[in-house]
This record gives C-alpha cells, structure tokens and sequence, in this order.
C-alpha cells in the first residue's frame, strides 16, 4: 500500500494544479513516474498471499501542555474522553448496540458502572432509532453520545442525519438545534471486515452543511477532537478508525482537553508535493514521504485534515500554493470531495 | 379430508409411516386453526431429514475447524442447533418457492440446492465457491435463493418484494423470509409487515427467534418477546423449532395459507445456536455453558429426530452410523476442495461492478491502476 501511494508522486513537478483536478492534465509525467517505480512492485500486485497491516502506526510526540498522561490506546483514549465526559456533564448520555458491557470494541468499559444504567445504556438494533433519539434528546437539552456499531450500518440513519439533524437548527430559525448531539463509529477497512464492516462513508456525508465530520489519527488526536465534538454545538459524526483502536498506543493527558475542530494539522513540512489525508492513511503517508524523500529526493508536505467538514482549506490552499496536491482517499471514490 | 389422504399415503407407499404427535403445541395469533399436531413421517422422509441436518451440523464443525485454522477468514455465523428449521422450512415448501435469509445462511444454502462443496469454498474464498469466491460466508445465492444478507433487516422488505413479484406474475408461489429475534426490532420490518397485509401478498415471514440478538438477550431488547404477535395485523404463530416435525406442520399450514390468497404470515421458531454469534464470540459471556449443555442434551434437532427414527423401529443404529460416516466422508472431501481450489484470478477483482456491456475501467488503489470490470 506504501509502495503504491508512492507511485503518485510527481516527480519534480512544480506545478500548481487545481485541487479539483487531481489526476488530471499532468498524466503523461505521473504515468512516467508510475512506470519507473512500477516495475518493482508487480510482484505485490501478483501475489495474492494477504500481508500483515500494511502501515505503521506512527505514535505523536508526548503532548506536555494538558498534564500528566498516561499509555493508552485508541479505545482507552475514547473511554477516557467519555469518562471526563459524564464526570463534568451530568446531562450526557452514552446510548448504542451494546454499550453498557462495553461495547464491541470496548470503548465504553466501566462507564456504566461508574455512572448509572441511566446514563450508559443499550439500545435495541435500529439505527434509525438510535439517531433520531438522540436527535430528540440533544434537542431537549442532554448531551447526547450515540453509537452506531459499524460506520457501514449507518445508512439506516442517513435520513435522520441528514434531514433531521444537519438541517434543524436551519429550519427552526435557531430555534432549536440538536448540536448536543455527537454520533460515533468505528470506521474504515481492517483487512477482513469485507462489505459491511470496513467502510468509510464520510464522503456520503460530506455535501450535508449543517453537521460536522471528524476522523482522528490516533489516541491523543482521538480524545480532543471527541471532547471538542461533544462540547461543540453542531451535530457531529466521529469516525474512529477500527484498525488502531488496539495498534495505536500513544501517552495521553489523563485530563479533559480539546483540539480544535476545522482545523488541518501540518504534520511534515515540505516543498515538493503536499499530500492530504485523514484517519489511518496519515501514518501510510507518513512512510511514503520518508520513501520519497530517500528514494527519489523528492520533499513531501504531510497534511492530516482532521476534521473533513467543514475543511481547512486556508491550511491546505496556502501551504500548497507552490506545488500538486494529492488526496489519499480510503473511502468510496468517484467523484472528489 | 385428513383420513383420505392419510389412506392414499399409505397406499401410495406401502411403508411404516409412522403417526407423531408434536412435542409442543404452536401458539396462535389471530387464526382459528392451528398446525396439525398428529403428522405422519415416513421412514425415507426420517432419514433424508437426518441426512440433511446431520451433514449440515458436521458442515458447519468443520467451517469452525477450518476458522480456527485460518483457512477460513473474516466473519463467519455458524448455524448448529437451528438445522430443524431450514430443513423443516424446506420440507414444506418447492423448490420453485422462494427463500431469503440474513448472514446465517450456510445451512439454508444447502437446503435450497447448494453442495456442501459449493459452500465451503465460498467459504474459504475459491473460484469453485457458490460465489465464486467473492460473496465469504454472509453472501451465498442460488436458484430461488437470494442470500445470505449482511444487513440486519434489510432482507425482509427485500422478500416482500419477491412476494410481490410472485403474486403479479400469477404463479402460486411464495416467499419465505427470514430474520432474527435482533432485527425484529428494525424499523424496516414493521414497514414490510404494512405492505404485506395492506397488498396480501404471500409472503411467510419467520422470525429465527434463538433468544439472543448477538449478545443481548430477547428480553433485554424487547418490550415484547412475543414476535409472532408483532405482526399485529398478520397472523401469527410460535412453533417449537427445534423439531423438525413441528417446523415441517407449520409450514405446511403457512404455505396454504399464503396460498389460498390470504396474504401473508408470521411464524417465529424458538430455537437455539450452540455457537456464539459469530466465530469472534465466544458464546459464553451472555449465556452459561449450563444453559447451552442443557438445550444440547435436551432440545437437540437430531438426536431428537433420531430417538424418534429408533424408538419407532423406522431405523437401525447401523443405518444411521453409516449415514454418519457417509456424512463425514462428504464433508472431508468438500474441505479438501475447498483448501486446494485456487482463489479466483486478480482479472475477476472488479467485475460484476454494473452491468455493462463494453467492459468498463475501474480505478484501482490508486488513480493510474486501472483495473476492468467485465460483466
């Protein structure tokens, strides 16, 4: 997979593309580059033996501003942010398919014992159910955190996210808002999940105005940008990346912090190419960069997006006002965001 | 009417049928008759009922086998302890009827006219699989059987359609469609309850009631555990699904129901799985080995068939042994075929994407690997 994100780079082009235009126009050097670096790697696209994850999880740095940290994991850092969650906010609520034991991914271990069956409570499986409940409790002034177990399961809930939530505060002249509403979901392919438990559906979310969509890199990332959700006041989707919840260990601040929503993340700098991505394929791009720049001297600028709508686009614009951008997309693909 | 065609079976067969008095009653809901409760089984009907689930049983021990060696990857739903129901539903439908299930469907696969070679290599993911490698254990097909669905629910409005389809083309077939006691919560179920009733159409719904939605037990998500009254409008009945009789008698009364044009019905068969929801639970954290030691003595499907097939002189011990190694025999091969077919080649990746008829390109990992997609 790193090898083949490798194959995008341009070499030496110092171009300005349009955004939109990715893979268009500068095709017969891209090719050019495709077929130098391609040779080695038929034997990968030939072999049909399945490897190991094919990313390194690449841990940030410690963060020293929130105070003491502590080694968790992607789902220790969830349950860590939900804990501080229901400790400061007596009005939040944690509702979905098997939360109360801890959920399937054991992000909410503990938290029903340690606040109340009132609090930390199953649902029965409806999607549709789920959300449009906690549309109607965010709206009557609880802090509502609702699962859906897999992102792929969303779709029975597409319409109440859609046209429920993104669209109340619009249509009620701010007269009410469902902004206390967080949606979380384990997201994205984890090498056997297959049809139905591997996808990443934010493009299918991404033309709504009105919600916000926010997909983490890793554990410390995962917890402020949950408690920054939770505390901000649009409807928002939480998108976790299933396949770090227990290859992503980083030390993160025991407290409650925040990281800011609409904000892109300049991981690496660099002059050549700037390379935008979210949630799993940042640690895949990191590993690219580094190839690139050992292998073909070529100088790559790492862009985490972080929060996919609404997007940074000043961040991503300016830092690559010299050169092409390419966009790593895991999810569906056909038509850009 | 009963007596005559009790007689001409006897004539017709000249074999020890044998008359069976049903272990359980089924409940009713909304009708004013219920399944017969005196059946008779013959002694070729015993044994292919045995047959059938036996080989479904040690089919899916083997898949389990199989998972625990990796050779079957990704999620697999195993379906011992539930093998009266689909061989029960097959005994009282034809194969020109139609059948839809969700992701438990191995053993309705085999039912419906898949080979036990068919369905393991699906299931290891081989080009000799029911699917042809690309479909894994949640989405097996075949004639008059539309899978093998992974999401919950979302089969059921899908089966009244094929009810539809049957009812406006004339024919006197039907649609059975299955769920479980976890998606008969789904808000989709109750709309296809409305459409069915509101257009009769004949459509058997069946709610696999195996008393646990994944881990959480029918009580616990329910407000009410009687899902065969959750039709409302649609009559309804509970049958005893871990016999076969009572599943075969209820369906048969089903299927004359939905075909004398009364529109649809509701049967919910209490049943049981011995394994846990898939092959990552293991089983026993929402339920006791108590519990399922005490179903698998008391309430197993063959064991319960196959004290009825000796206590009544309609088989030998000897017979069903060998039944038994004839059984394990087809097994063993399957999974040697399903271990040493090849995968399907790289060039199949893409097809079947759309139909179309030039083949059209498909961008694959990135936006300069083109793959095809023929269809």
């Amino acid at each position: 997979m790193a090898a083949a994100a490798a194959r995008l780079l341009i070499r030496g082009s110092h171009q300005t593309l349009p955004i939109s235009s990715v893979g268009t126009g500068k095709q017969s050097c891209i090719g050019n580059a495709l077929l130098t670096l391609s040779s080695g790697c038929n034997s990968r696209l030939k072999t049909q033996r399945r490897h190991a994850a094919h990313f390194t999880f690449q841990p940030d740095p410690v963060p020293t501003q929130y105070g003491s940290t502590q080694k968790m994991n992607l789902f220790q850092s969830i349950t860590s942010a939900l804990d501080n969650t229901l400790a400061s906010d007596p009005t939040a609520v944690i509702f979905g398919e098997d939360v109360a034991f801890g959920g399937v991914f054991r992000c909410t271990v503990g938290l029903r014992d340690k606040y109340g069956k009132d609090r930390v409570f199953n649902t029965p499986l409806c999607e549709q159910g789920i959300v449009g409940f906690g549309i109607g409790a965010a709206v009557a002034g609880a802090t509502a955190i609702a699962e859906i177990q897999f992102a792929d399961y969303i779709f029975p809930a597409f319409d109440q996210i859609v046209n429920e939530a993104a669209k109340y505060r619009y249509r009620s002249g701010n007269l009410f808002d469902c902004g206390n509403l967080t949606i979380r979901a384990p997201w994205g392919c984890v090498g056997h999940g297959s049809l139905y438990h591997s996808q990443s559906p934010e493009a299918f979310f991404a033309h709504c105005p009105g919600i916000k969509i926010v997909i983490p890199r890793g554990p410390t990332q995962a917890k402020g940008l949950l408690l920054s959700c939770i505390a901000d006041n649009n409807p928002c989707i939480f998108f976790e990346p299933k396949i770090l919840y227990r290859a992503a260990v980083e030390q993160v601040p025991v407290d409650a912090y925040t990281i800011p929503l609409s904000q892109a993340e300049v991981l690496q700098e660099g002059s050549d190419v700037t390379l935008v991505a979210w949630g799993t394929q940042i640690h895949v791009l990191r590993e690219v960069a580094n190839m690139a720049q050992e292998k073909l001297g070529v100088s790559c600028e790492v862009i985490d997006l972080r929060t996919i709508l609404p997007w940074d686009n000043e961040t991503v614009c300016k830092v690559s006002g010299h050169h092409s951008i390419v966009s790593i997309i895991v999810g569906h693909f056909i038509i850009g965001i | 009417m009963k007596p005559l065609m009790l007689l001409l079976f006897l004539l017709a067969n000249f074999i020890r049928p044998f008359f069976f008095t049903c272990l359980k009653k089924s409940d009713v809901f909304k009708l004013d008759e219920a399944p017969a409760t005196e059946v008779v089984m013959t002694r070729d009907e015993g044994l292919q009922y045995y047959r059938t689930m036996q080989t479904m049983r040690r089919m899916e021990l083997k898949a389990d086998q199989l998972y625990k060696q990796k050779i079957i990857r990704g999620f697999c739903h195993l379906y011992d302890g539930q093998e009266a129901c689909a061989v029960g539903i097959e005994a009282s439908i034809k194969p020109t009827d139609h059948l839809i299930t969700a992701y438990r469907a191995h053993g309705y696969t085999l039912t419906r006219g898949g080979t036990v070679k068919e369905i393991m290599a699906e299931l290891t993911g081989r080009r000799g699989g029911i699917a042809k490698g690309k479909g894994g254990s949640m989405h097996m097909y075949c004639k008059n059987f539309y899978g093998g669905n992974g999401i919950v629910g979302a089969q059921v409005p899908l089966g009244a359609g094929v009810a539809l389809a049957c009812k406006y083309k004339g024919s006197d077939e039907l649609c059975v469609c299955l769920y479980g006691d976890g998606a008969a919560n789904q808000g989709q179920i109750f709309e296809t309850y409305n459409m069915a009733a509101l257009w009769k159409l004949p459509v058997i719904f069946i709610c696999e009631n195996n008393r646990y939605g994944m881990g959480t037990s029918v009580e616990r998500a329910a407000a009410s555990t009687d899902y065969f009254k959750r039709g409302e409008f649609i009559p309804g009945l509970r049958v005893d699904g871990m016999d076969i009789l009572c599943v075969r008698e209820a369906t048969r009364f089903a299927a004359e129901h939905c075909r004398s044009g009364k529109g649809p019905i509701l049967m919910e068969l209490q049943t049981y799985r011995y394994h846990g929801h898939s092959m990552s639970d293991p089983g026993v954290s929402y339920r006791t080995r108590e519990e399922i030691q005490e179903v698998r003595s008391k309430s197993d499907p063959i064991s319960l068939l196959k004290d009825r097939l000796l206590s009544n002189n309609m088989a030998s011990v000897e017979e069903l042994k060998e039944i038994d190694v004839d059984v394990r025999k087809e097994i063993e091969d399957a999974a040697q075929f399903a271990t040493t077919d090849p995968e399907p080649p790289l060039e199949e990746l893409c097809n079947h994407i759309f139909s179309n008829n030039p083949p059209v390109e498909v961008r694959g990992t990135n936006p300069w690997a083109k793959l095809k997609s023929v269809s």
